[in-house]
């Protein structure tokens, strides 16, 4: 359990390096969800390239790595109707409240923007609730 | 160029990033939101690992106007807190939680996740290309932008 929390701060580390050298460099808000939403719906085709440089790296690393032969595991469900649902949540909702976990919990909390701390919390008590609804009260997940 | 160089490799990183901590493994996501259950607290490192960076930038941000690439810095936001945000992110935490994925590790785990992680990434731009259509409706009806 223990190496789990060294690695999650390492991990973590990098977000947040990847994040500053975004904002320093490039000046713009690390947010995944504005980057992709902003690409497919068409209101971000004017910094099209660098969004898409953005999204190539964040798949095209990860890609390498498990080609390197080093995939870790995911543990996503094989429940169709769960997987489904909880997309098209997270696309709706991330794109209703103008960013997800990076955008308003990395990049808000550390700016001490109040809608980045109130997200976040929002966010993180919907979730708790849904884990206690729908695991432990309904057994869904 | 050079932006482009710079927006890979801060993908690259932040890609290298979620799949290290653990943010792309659904059991661990899950996890740490289960607190009536096996709480795992290791999204805790991840958040603060994520932030402490974050904060320096945010400081050395303060003291220019322009981004080494010559971009404008962003603005600080209005601290405005709207229905749009607080119902937009209790959706957010409701989908993160019932699947375990948010935006970032879903892009992340795309070679590795599976046919279901395709399917999650799918539902997730549908859910993006509706709140455009949905919005728009909202503005037409008279609702504040």
């Amino acid at each position: 359990m223990q190496i789990a929390w060294i690695y999650g701060l390492i991990g973590g580390l990098m977000i947040g390096g990847a994040a500053a050298l975004f904002l320093l460099v490039n000046g713009r808000i690390m947010g995944a969800s504005g980057i992709l939403g902003s690409v497919v719906d068409g209101s971000g085709w004017s910094s099209l390239a660098e969004r898409l440089a953005f999204l190539a790296g964040l798949i095209g690393l990860p890609a390498l790595v498990m080609l390197a032969g080093h995939a870790p595991e995911t543990h996503l469900t094989g429940n169709w109707a769960v997987v489904m649902i909880a997309g098209l949540a997270v696309g709706l909702g991330t794109r209703m409240a103008n960013g997800c976990t990076s955008g308003h919990g990395v990049c808000g909390i550390s700016r001490l923007s109040l809608r980045g701390i109130v997200a976040t919390l929002v966010y993180l008590g919907a979730g708790m609730v849904t884990m206690l609804i729908a695991r432990h009260l309904l057994e869904v997940i | 160029m050079m932006r482009l160089v710079f927006a890979c490799l801060a993908g690259g990183l932040f890609g290298a990033g979620l799949m290290l901590s653990g943010m792309t493994d659904t059991r661990k996501v899950q996890g740490w939101l289960d607190i009536f259950g096996a709480w795992d607290p290791t999204l805790a490192f991840v958040l603060g690992g994520a932030i402490l960076p974050m904060l320096v930038a945010w400081r050395v941000a303060a003291r220019r106007t322009n981004a080494i690439l010559g971009t404008p810095l962003p603005p600080k936001p209005t601290p405005l807190l709207d229905s749009r945000l607080l119902a937009g992110s209790a959706l957010f935490g409701f989908g993160w939680a019932l699947a375990g994925l948010c935006p970032g590790p879903a892009l992340a785990s795309l070679s590795y996740g599976g046919v279901q992680g395709l399917v999650f990434l799918g539902a997730m731009i549908v859910g993006m290309l509706g709140w455009r259509g949905l919005s728009a409706a909202l503005v037409r009806r008279g609702a504040p932008a």
